[in-house]
């Protein structure tokens, strides 16, 4: 049996069409898949995602403690209020997941995947143990994903009390909400290539805040459109574009790698040197399909230096043609053929993203 | 609640068949097929002139989510197929027994098609 989120009744009354997401009742879509997309694209669209998984990590070695669990590094977040995203590595170097890392006034936010959860605590509570943190996973909270261009526009009309702190907010930082009561947490953060906020409240008060988006004329959008315009983003979706066979190096994700300072001893440093000293043997790229049909994860794409694979395919609604990610062999030049169901179709290699802020960028 | 016409002939794989004045077969895909498939963007169709068997697969359709194949229901020669589908492939959600039909073929065996499932028989598959 599914969990529902709080805004199982607001997704039932919008018409969603709920299917079971990582042991979540989710709705793939409100009617079109498209029509949520280009919404999102052109007005403003919000997504349920409770289901994702909140940790609040506190001590005093919380930062020495992140800064040995993540390959991207928290000193980096100077003040309160800044995000970084990061991969969670194992000792070999496969991504164990993708996430994003808030200062806060408690000391850190971290939001992971929610088909990860399991494995993810488990992991995080086994290297914590060696140091002086504790972690709280705060499954009480709802998360809404409001986005696209007058996002930011429809929250505040939404949301009166919360229209200083978005104000406030720069892209890619989050902040707790203090005139609201109840631990709510206001991030301009997502998952869509466009501008837009990543809400935390308690659950439930999450219908009331969905109603006055509703009010406000933002539109649900599910979970079939948040995959097309994380895929038309360049954005990676884990499960998919990466996971612990693949390195961070060869999923697009080497700029989320912090190097420095040189004795920063995190997990799966060695062994991403290693690959980095003797030259990646993949390398992440965007394809943009020219022949016919439409390019899904899995298929063989044949290049000139060697075979590489589609790690997730769509019909781009912006862009209207097919687009993918590939991990290729690092030498593959800019024109490769894709096997769809047995015919080799000819692809031109771009570099990610494929749309920002509604626009095509390769 | 998905369209089910009552003067069409329908097979299990969700496709729709009408037998026409001259006595060739158009087939295309049912409004539960497409409900299932999402926004569909991409149509692939047979060759005109083609011979197919029942069961082949006569062409691909695509939606935003998934790739789905369209299967021969009755055996024959394909004698046209809708250049205007491909070109817009959304009419399969918006007609799908109307400006969505996807190829007609001149049957081997003209009979075979009277044994196929009819509306209420279609109805019951999907539980409608």
């Amino acid at each position: 049996m599914p969990q529902r989120t709080p805004l199982y009744e607001a997704h039932v009354a919008a018409g969603g069409k709920l299917v079971d997401f990582a042991g979540w009742e989710l709705p793939i879509h409100y009617g079109s898949q498209l029509k949520e997309h280009e919404i999102v694209r052109a007005d403003a669209g919000m997504f349920d995602v409770s289901h994702m998984t909140v940790l609040d990590i506190t001590g005093p070695q919380a930062t020495a403690f992140l800064q040995q669990l993540l390959a991207n590094d928290v000193a980096r977040l100077g003040v309160e209020g800044k995000a970084l995203y990061s991969a969670m590595l194992t000792p070999d170097g496969g991504v164990i997941d993708d996430l994003i890392v808030y200062r806060t006034a408690w000391d850190y936010r971290m939001v992971v995947n929610a088909a990860t959860r399991a494995k993810d605590l488990a992991w995080i509570a086994a290297r914590a143990a060696a140091f002086d943190v504790t972690v709280t996973e705060r499954s009480e909270l709802a998360m809404l994903a409001i986005q696209g261009p007058n996002a930011l526009a429809k929250t505040r009309a939404a949301a009166p009390q919360l229209a200083g702190l978005i104000d406030s907010l720069q892209v890619f930082q989050g902040l707790a909400a203090p005139e609201v009561d109840g631990g709510w947490f206001v991030a301009r953060t997502g998952y869509t290539g466009e501008d837009g906020l990543e809400i935390m409240l308690p659950g439930e008060q999450a219908i009331a805040l969905w109603n006055a988006l509703l009010l406000a004329g933002v539109s649900p959008a599910g979970l079939g459109a948040r995959d097309t315009l994380r895929l038309e983003a360049g954005m990676n979706l884990y499960g998919s574009d990466m996971d612990e066979t693949v390195s961070p190096l060869a999923a697009g994700m080497g700029w989320t790698i912090a190097w420095q300072p040189a004795e920063r001893d995190f997990v799966g440093r060695v062994a991403l040197e290693a690959e980095r000293a003797a030259g990646p043997a993949w390398r992440q790229v965007g394809l943009v399909l020219q022949g016919k049909g439409v390019l899904r994860g899995g298929q063989p794409v044949r290049t000139d230096v060697g075979d590489g694979v589609i790690t997730s395919g769509t019909f781009s609604p912006t862009l209207r043609l097919s687009v993918a990610i590939a991990r290729v062999p690092a030498g593959c030049g800019e024109q490769v053929e894709v096997d769809i169901r047995g015919k080799l179709e000819p692809a031109r290699v771009v570099k990610l993203p494929f749309v920002r802020h509604g626009k095509q960028v390769f | 609640m998905s369209q089910v016409p009552a003067e069409l002939k329908y097979v299990d794989t969700h496709e729709w068949l009408r037998r026409e004045a001259d006595g060739s077969i158009t087939i295309g895909i049912t409004d539960h097929a497409q409900e299932l498939l999402g926004d569909v963007v991409y149509v692939d169709l047979p060759q005109v002139g083609s011979r197919l068997n029942r069961g082949d697969t006569a062409g691909v359709v695509e939606s935003v989510k998934a790739a789905s194949d369209v299967y021969v229901p009755l055996e024959g020669e394909v004698v046209a197929v809708n250049q205007e589908l491909v070109d817009a492939p959304e009419l399969a959600n918006t007609e799908p027994y109307g400006g969505a039909w996807f190829f007609r073929i001149k049957p081997a065996h003209p009979a075979d098609y009277d044994g196929l499932l009819d509306a209420d028989a279609y109805k019951a598959l999907i539980g409608a």
